[in-house]
């Protein structure tokens, strides 16, 4: 089955770019450290999964590309094109000269509205292509007017037009010390938004991707090419074919369905959080070996300690043992150390793969008591290597990890509006203030739930 | 916003083209832009929008998509300023676009016209340069700047439909400018207006620059920004305004600025001030730099950002030519964005979006770096981090205040060149801790990344601060109109003016109080401590 991309403003097209790159690459790896009919049917999932056949034979990523100015798109598509090894639709665009001016009202209530129909065109015209569509990937950033807004009323779209497909949303989360003065309003408006019509959003923290090629990849110069490109591995770590239930025979069908199943036992939770390990640069990558308990130690402690990577892990934090009172919750804004789940999926890809013991992961002490920790943990894998990595393993995590994070945005957001600057903006394009506090009471509900697992 | 009535060329018509005569355009222009021979591609159907319908245009990546800006320049001042604008623009348009082919970049300030017998006035969209007209209209109310431009070395960038003047001048009145000529002109200036927004398929910004002291650029220059308003209600109003000096020689310019800032108060979305006094020292502070002996040799002369080196104005530079160099360059940088890529791109909606909390706190204090670059390319990151530092160094603003030491509302940095999110995020929380910002905005940093650095440059600066140290050139008016205004010095002469009262006095010196009176109460916050407003409590 496949997965439709649309891919909204500045940072959602250069970051599609990058994800079918990678996703490319790791197709063409030489690699794969598996057998010649595994590599074939692997091959053959990631195909029928993100790109559509055509005549010449390059492959066409399933995707609509959509911003309000067009800068961007063109260059997306040039460079696309130019790698020869696969390309875009140079039908499925859309965009428009003015931009959103990184006001959100202008995405939602102005430009959505307006081209709803030509996009949403483009979208079906893709999902025809799909033999069998699995659902949506949305790529934007919370923080401009375009991928935020825009991307909000899209995503309502979509979820109106296909109320049975399941809808993912990439969301990125700016840098918490400004790219955008205003981002504090966007991402409240876009995350209340989200909730109502997506099924999860995924989210991908700009200062934590910039901490991981700073200080593991080396990088000196960053600049946000490397950071997409980091953020492109770990989608395609998770979403590249896997084996989704122990003894299956055939690359799962239903990467997008198995995922929600998985994850999202109740819609008042569909906060996603990613982690990946090992992650180096390529350098470095020839020198080392990793073995898998050592991995996995890792992953866990990442996952109870809220570490966004595998260096500077607080080691001392531990789940509640058993028989011992859980300690009272902690509001938001104190430092939470245990980081409780309501349920785990973890993604293995390469060497020995069969021999992996996650037991720790199905300790009931990470979780929370609504979910048998059987319901509440599952495993992917598949013993083709990833991306040149001869053991890979990702996390994707419905707990606590983005609490303090939103706690902050949240609070930010707040202490502007009640000072009332900037709403002048939002309400020149008819969003007044009752809509922010809607949006407001949505999340601090959302914070809530979570701070009471 | 007016609709456009497109007209496609049919690209494979254009032939090789004769070169025009040496002279007319001058050195440092691409030779290939008036090169002969080549094929042109071939014009993709895209400009079809109906006259009055929004549908969209699904545009095939090539077609002339972006925005455009026009510029409106007023009075002496503003087109001594606008004249270098225009020059240097082309200059920079000439170093990133070898091949002479009309891009999207020129067009956002460019129109491209086949002047050739018979061409008519038709815009050519895409396909060889033929030949490049300002977006611009050039208002004076005397002929002496208007008329030298149209005889010097630009004279073929502007038409004689984009100009409207007059002889006897305004008087340092800005009544005279505003309500005379105002009156008089207006119904030439909407039409001018008019026909310069059809040549636009999809406009964005107007950019008005005017000195406030004088008679024209204040009075004439405000009444066109009213204009602008009510007929182009949903197009961006940024406005370059050159406040007059304490030692301004012109006796009336306190009325003439403080009659004008009620205009800008309630009209402009965004104003640039500029000072002359900071121009001419960061001009001084250049020159000697240059002639000094140590660095003197190893500077670029064409990264000077007073210089017009590589223009086409290839004779003397006037004493004002080295000033108004500087603001043209402030206006270049703040287009860059919109006109080149880059990988975090800052157009100029987003500029009045981030950087405009409340609609009349909309004065951005502006700064550039670097002043000049060395020969000597290597560029290891502490010079670039000393752009950064300069930026924030009163010696850089272009107007006499500093930033560091009163209350931030908001900031944007502008980079172009080759500089990375690192670099950014490296100076900025190097920078933030000795800057004040206002409690519900402590993070008030909008950033924006262009590939394509200045010409003589490899990477440079921006700095628009939403900053309280504008108060103080605000202040200063109202004291120096106070001065004049209890005696009544010189009322006469604006009251025998149809249709000014003392009424416009009154009304003007109050909008002027009130705003400084704003900048008061925020200023008054920088020293209490943030009270947190308590969060929204749900009930589970």
């Amino acid at each position: 089955m496949s997965i439709v991309t649309v891919q909204l403003g500045q940072c959602g097209n250069q970051i599609g770019y990058e994800v079918f790159n990678a996703i490319c690459n790791d197709f063409h790896s030489t690699h794969g450290l598996c057998s010649k009919k595994e590599n074939e049917s692997y091959q053959e999932a990631c195909k029928e999964r993100f790109f559509s056949e055509e005549k010449t034979g390059v492959p066409v990523a399933r995707a609509v590309l959509v911003d309000m100015e067009p800068k961007v798109i063109s260059r997306t598509l040039s460079i696309a094109a130019r790698s020869g090894h696969w390309r875009y639709d140079h039908q499925s665009h859309f965009c428009q000269k003015q931009g959103s001016g990184n006001n959100w009202a202008n995405g939602y209530s102005v430009h959505g509205p307006r081209y709803r129909d030509v996009i949403m065109n483009l979208v079906q015209k893709e999902a025809e292509k799909c033999d069998r569509l699995s659902g949506f990937f949305t790529v934007m950033s919370m923080a401009g007017g375009t991928g935020s807004g825009m991307g909000a009323f899209v995503t309502q779209c979509l979820r109106d037009a296909f109320p049975t497909s399941f809808i993912l949303n990439q969301v990125i989360w700016p840098y918490g010390t400004g790219e955008v003065i205003v981002q504090n309003y966007n991402s409240v408006l876009t995350l209340s938004h989200l909730y109502q019509s997506a099924d999860a959003l995924l989210v991908h923290e700009n200062d934590a991707i910039h901490k991981i090629c700073a200080q593991l990849m080396n990088i000196k110069k960053i600049s946000f090419r490397d950071v997409n490109q980091v953020i492109a591995h770990q989608l395609g770590s998770v979403f590249q074919p896997t084996y989704s239930s122990e003894g299956a025979s055939q690359y799962s069908r239903s990467p997008l369905g198995d995922l929600m199943e998985s994850l999202v036992p109740h819609p008042e939770f569909k906060m996603l959080g990613l982690r990946n390990i090992p992650q180096m640069s390529e350098n470095s990558l020839t020198y080392s070996t990793f073995t898998w308990p050592g991995l996995i130690k890792h992953l866990r402690q990442m996952l109870i300690a809220n570490a966004k990577m595998e260096e500077g892990i607080d080691w001392q934090v531990r789940p509640p043992l058993p028989g011992h009172p859980v300690p009272p919750k902690a509001s938001p804004n104190k430092a939470l150390h245990f980081n409780t789940s309501i349920a785990n999926l973890v993604v293995l890809r390469g060497k020995d793969v069969q021999s992996v013991d996650l037991g720790g992961f199905r300790d009931p002490a990470l979780y929370t008591s609504w979910l048998n920790p059987q319901e509440a943990f599952k495993i992917w894998k598949t013993p083709r290597a990833f991306n040149k990595y001869e053991k890979s393993a990702s996390l994707v995590s419905n707990s606590q990890f983005l609490l303090k994070l939103m706690d902050n945005i949240v609070g930010k957001a707040w202490n502007m509006f009640a000072s009332k600057a900037y709403v002048h903006q939002y309400t020149k394009f008819g969003i007044e203030e009752e809509d922010f506090l809607d949006c407001f009471t949505t999340l601090e509900q959302v914070l809530s739930s979570y701070a009471s697992l | 916003m007016v609709p456009s009535t497109p007209s496609l060329a049919d690209g494979r018509a254009c032939v090789s083209l004769t070169r025009t005569a040496p002279g007319t355009r001058g050195a440092g222009l691409s030779e290939a832009w008036f090169g002969v021979g080549g094929a042109s591609p071939s014009p993709v159907g895209g400009g079809g929008a109906a006259a009055g319908a929004r549908a969209p245009l699904v545009t095939a990546p090539g077609a002339a998509t972006m925005t455009q800006s026009v510029v409106v320049q007023v009075g002496q001042c503003g087109n001594q300023i606008g004249c270098r604008f225009w020059d240097l623009a082309l200059r920079e348009h000439a170093a990133v676009n070898k091949k002479g082919i009309y891009d999207e970049a020129l067009s956002s300030f460019f129109r491209n016209v086949d002047t050739r017998n018979g061409g008519g006035d038709a815009d050519i969209h895409k396909g060889k340069i033929f030949s490049l007209k300002a977006r611009a209209l050039l208002i004076d109310m005397e002929e002496g700047v208007v008329n030298e431009i149209l005889q010097g070395p630009l004279r073929d960038v502007f038409d004689s439909k984009q100009l409207i003047t007059d002889v006897s001048g305004s008087g340092n009145n800005w009544a005279v400018g505003h309500k005379l000529y105002g009156y008089q002109y207006r119904e030439h200036i909407v039409e001018k207006l008019r026909r310069t927004a059809e040549h636009c398929d999809c406009l964005q910004c107007f950019f008005v620059i005017h000195s406030m002291g004088g008679g024209t650029g204040s009075g004439l220059g405000t009444f066109v920004l009213n204009v602008l308003e009510d007929e182009f209600p949903e197009v961006y109003r940024f406005v370059t305004s050159v406040y007059p000096s304490g030692e301004d020689d012109v006796i009336t310019s306190p009325y003439n600025s403080v009659l004008a800032m009620k205009e800008l108060n309630e009209h402009a979305d965004c104003v640039l001030p500029i000072e002359n006094e900071s121009l001419f020292s960061i001009v001084s502070k250049i020159h000697q730099m240059t002639s000094s002996g140590k660095l003197g040799s190893t500077v670029k002369q064409n990264s000077l950002l007073t210089s017009s080196a590589g223009s086409i104005k290839t004779e003397q530079e006037k004493p004002f030519d080295a000033m108004n160099n500087i603001v043209a360059n402030l206006l270049l940088n703040l287009t860059s964005s919109a006109r080149f890529e880059g990988s975090l791109n800052m157009d100029l909606n987003e500029i009045s979006m981030n950087l405009v909390p409340f609609p009349r706190l909309h004065y951005l204090v502006s700064s550039l770096t670097p002043l000049y670059t060395l020969a000597d390319v290597n560029v290891p990151s502490r010079r670039l981090d000393q752009m950064f530092s300069d930026a924030f160094s009163k010696d850089h603003q272009l107007i006499q205040a500093d930033p560091k030491h009163s209350l931030y509302l908001a900031c944007a940095l502008l980079v172009r060149g080759n500089v990375q999110v690192s670099d950014l995020r490296r100076n900025i929380e190097r920078l933030k801790p000795s800057l004040h910002f206002v409690s519900w905005n402590q993070e008030g940093w909008k950033t924006g990344l262009c590939s394509v650095p200045p010409v003589g440059h490899s990477h440079s600066l921006l700095a628009l601060a939403n900053n309280t140290c504008v108060k103080p050139t605000f202040t200063e008016l109202r004291d120096r109109f106070m001065k004049l205004y209890k005696k009544k010095a010189h009322l006469h002469h604006y009251l025998r003016v149809d249709g000014m009262e003392q009424s416009c006095f009154s009304e003007a010196i109050s909008s002027l109080s009130d705003l400084i009176e704003e900048y008061n109460q925020l200023d008054a916050t920088k020293s209490a401590p943030g009270t947190y407003p308590s969060r929204l409590k749900i009930a589970m």
